[in-house]
């Protein structure tokens, strides 16, 4: 048992490193940095950095502009990567998910076609599943697609669209047989975020921030040469889609033990026994969701597929989010109410991730659907009682 | 990274586990349950004492098998599975290894063979009232070779043959050894929660002792033996939060009721998932434990104590909403559950509760100026 890399991983890392410090500065503290205008530009160049060198999609085949390489290297990328002032984000979507859905159910044509700009970084995709009345019951969604000569035509919103204010294309589920269950008549197209019939509306969050969009779609016709898969094959295709979500590793957002240990320093809490409680099961909860990573990159480095530990993780680190936050502020009492930078302790850290948590514990999997997961995947939990199973979308 | 154990050590617990589902089932625990005469069971003793796993981390030299701390926790994590009703941890988590940190050279090869061969079983008393262990509750006290006292409550205290003993000496605190069997102790077997772990009272009115370590660091060494003990304990408590997920998660699959099975209902898929959250975190929160363990890390004291916090917390809620899964079968004396409810909480606050370990744990993060 140890934490040591092999000489493999040692010297891939090494080489990783020796290509991040080439082109990038360390990371300056772990403050939350400001993303700016120039921010989608400075991304870009990075991407295409990245992709040249041959560190973009490092488990890719080498036939599609991947490296060819582990899981394991992936990993070590993604670490080493974050250690630099790397603009990463807006390709996470795209390259981790849409693409490799474009890849599995696409014509040799769009692997040709969209492949290459998307790991150079000159073409960003979103992924447009979600909807007002289709959240974690996403197969019930409304969006309409009707087959018109050798065209589609698409009618309908979805939400919560990261990244769609910059996207160039998007891949959009929708629905093409109302008649028969939910999960039987979705179909799965490529669509041109540039089309005109294509609205993209920011989303005022709880939070303050404008980062997630509305998207409306109006007559928007989509030839059928861009479906992906069979028509009311659409839901096989989005579970390929959201299998590789999972897959993306995701790190720990906003401030942790260590932050509002540092605080309670400076305020001079730390002879508070009820804080100093807490802060054990913060340190605990926290070196509970690192080292179960550990173990998943274990099972990676040998070669093996991880187990279901990795699934606790955003459970954890949410809820683990929030608490810390509402602590924080609660020690500040009310002066914790104050958000300005230049006023409120730690730049105002906690104020801000207090109202982001909310939205962490619902994107990408709610606390319950999550659960949900666990209990009937890693336990095998029976099935939620689902009474539209077998009846036609449109009797719903 | 290698964040996991090796093939032998899993091959190890492989065999463990066969052998103890073989020879301690809890028909065996509920033998020493049932029995007030029982202190221990000593046919599954005998069989582990067979086994050789008690000097599985005594070096040869002293003889026991010379493995080493990363399979004593597999071990430990086996024996809590089984809720083995036999004294092996007093014995060889906190005796051996209290000897193996303070001992001469001489108490070593006297002891540590009578351990690994089971002849010695030895306990560990520091409490001597409620409340957390510290300076300013020990009353017993040594001098001149003898040791006068009462300590309460030993765990395995009144099958254990010899014991340590946390006590005054002059104005500070050493440890010390003592030959149970020797004039001027007595013991008083204590009802308990958990009666298929015994405890004792055990009165010392001058009895012969020698000093364990050197004089005044009998606190120093005490904190030392608990980080060690601390993640073996941290093991077996993780094996017992594992089983009571595994019954919990039977029982809601097979228990119907409103005309499905209760493990189809959110409230109860929810709480299993919580369950398997909290036995995840506890995992590997023991795994970095067995690291700093295994390789005298000056990590030990935080990762020691966060593998306890953790475990303790997981087999808590594990073995309480066990009960509540299994509903009134589960508030019945036949029904299993109560087993590891008892054993939960005996773990929980053998060598300090969840409270006293989170305070080392921010002290320890405090000491290291992190």
């Amino acid at each position: 048992m140890d934490f040591q890399d092999s000489p493999e991983e040692a010297e891939f890392r090494a080489e990783a490193n020796a290509f991040l410090s080439k082109h990038l500065q360390p990371k300056d503290g772990n403050a939350i940095r400001e993303r700016g205008d120039d921010f989608l530009k400075r991304a870009k160049e990075w991407q295409k950095i990245k992709a040249e060198g041959g560190f973009a999609q490092i488990t890719w085949p080498k036939e599609i502009g991947g490296r060819g390489g582990t899981p394991m290297q992936q990993v070590i990328w993604n670490q080493e990567e974050s250690n630099f002032d790397a603009p990463t984000g807006p390709f996470a979507i795209g390259l981790g998910m849409c693409v490799p859905t474009v890849i599995a159910f696409g014509s040799d044509e769009h692997k040709k076609r969209f492949v290459g700009p998307a790991l150079l970084g000159e073409e960003i995709w979103c992924q447009l599943f979600s909807e007002p009345s289709a959240g974690s019951d996403v197969a019930g969604l409304k969006t309409k697609a009707v087959k018109d000569g050798d065209e589609w035509v698409i009618n309908g919103q979805k939400v919560w669209t990261t990244g769609a204010q910059f996207s160039d294309y998007g891949i959009v589920l929708t629905r093409t047989n109302p008649d028969v269950p939910k999960h039987k008549g979705l179909t799965m197209f490529i669509v041109n975020m540039k089309d005109p019939g294509v609205e993209v509306r920011p989303i005022h969050q709880a939070s303050g921030g404008r980062e997630f969009n509305e998207v409306y779609f109006t007559d928007v016709r989509i030839p059928d040469s861009d479906r992906l898969g069979d028509p009311g094959m659409g839901w096989k295709v989005a579970l390929v889609t959201l299998m590789n979500e999972r897959l993306a590793v995701g790190g720990s957002p906003g401030p942790d033990w260590k932050e509002i240990m540092d605080y309670a320093r400076d305020a001079g809490s730390m002879g508070d026994a009820a804080f100093r409680q807490k802060l054990a099961d913060w340190y605990v909860a926290a070196q509970g969701y690192k080292l179960t990573k550990f173990r998943t990159q274990t099972a990676l480095s040998k070669g093996e597929t991880p187990g279901p530990e990795n699934s606790i993780g955003k459970i954890i680190t949410a809820n683990h989010l929030q608490d810390i936050c509402n602590s924080a502020i609660e020690m500040q009492d009310h002066y914790g109410l104050i958000s300005d930078k230049d006023k409120a302790p730690a730049d105002a850290i906690f104020q801000q991730s207090f109202m982001w948590a909310p939205g962490l514990r619902i994107a990408g999997g709610t606390d319950e659907i999550l659960k949900n997961i666990i209990a009937e995947r890693v336990l095998g939990l029976p099935q939620d009682v689902r009474v539209d199973k077998d009846k036609a979308f449109s009797e719903m | 990274m290698n964040f996991d154990f090796s093939d032998d050590q899993k091959f190890l617990r492989e065999e463990a586990r066969k052998f103890l589902s073989a020879q301690c089932t809890t028909k065996e625990v509920r033998e020493v349950l049932d029995d007030e005469a029982m202190s221990h069971h000593a046919g599954v003793w005998q069989k582990i004492v067979e086994m050789g796993w008690l000097g599985a981390a005594i070096p040869e030299e002293y003889g026991g098998l010379g493995l080493g701390m990363l399979e004593m926790c597999v071990i430990a994590e086996e024996l809590g599975r089984a809720l083995a009703p036999v004294p092996f941890g007093s014995s060889a988590f906190f005796f051996a290894e209290a000897v193996k940190l303070a001992g001469s050279e001489e108490q070593k090869k006297a002891l540590l063979p009578n351990v690994a061969g089971g002849s010695l079983i030895g306990c560990i008393g520091a409490s001597e009232g409620p409340g957390a262990v510290d300076a300013g509750h020990v009353n017993a006290s040594f001098k001149d070779g003898a040791l006068s006292g009462v300590k309460v409550p030993v765990t395995d205290g009144d099958i254990a043959t010899h014991a340590i003993v946390l006590a005054k000496e002059g104005s500070g605190h050493s440890l010390v050894i003592v030959d149970l069997s020797g004039d001027g102790v007595t013991r008083t077997a204590l009802g308990t929660i958990e009666p298929t772990r015994s405890h004792a009272e055990i009165k010392f009115e001058n009895a012969q002792a020698e000093r364990l370590g050197e004089a005044g660091q009998g606190l120093a060494l005490y904190e030392q033996v608990l980080n060690r003990a601390a993640v073996l304990l941290a093991f077996e408590q993780l094996g017992g939060a594992s089983v009571c997920l595994d019954m919990a998660n039977d029982y809601a699959k097979e228990r119907v009721a409103f005309g499905r099975p209760i493990g189809g209902n959110q409230a109860i898929k929810h709480k299993l998932a919580d369950m398997y959250v909290k036995n995840e975190v506890a995992r590997s929160n023991c795994y970095y434990g067995a690291w700093a363990l295994s390789t005298d890390a000056s990590e030990l004291p935080e990762a020691a104590a966060a593998a306890r916090v953790a475990a303790s917390e997981a087999y808590w809620f594990a073995s309480k909403e066990n009960i509540q899964t299994h509903g009134g079968m589960g508030f019945t004396w036949e029904v299993d559950c109560h087993l590891y409810y008892r054993r939960a909480k005996l773990l929980a606050v053998q060598a300090g509760g969840p409270a006293v370990w989170k305070e080392k744990l921010v002290s320890a993060l405090e000491a290291k100026n992190v």
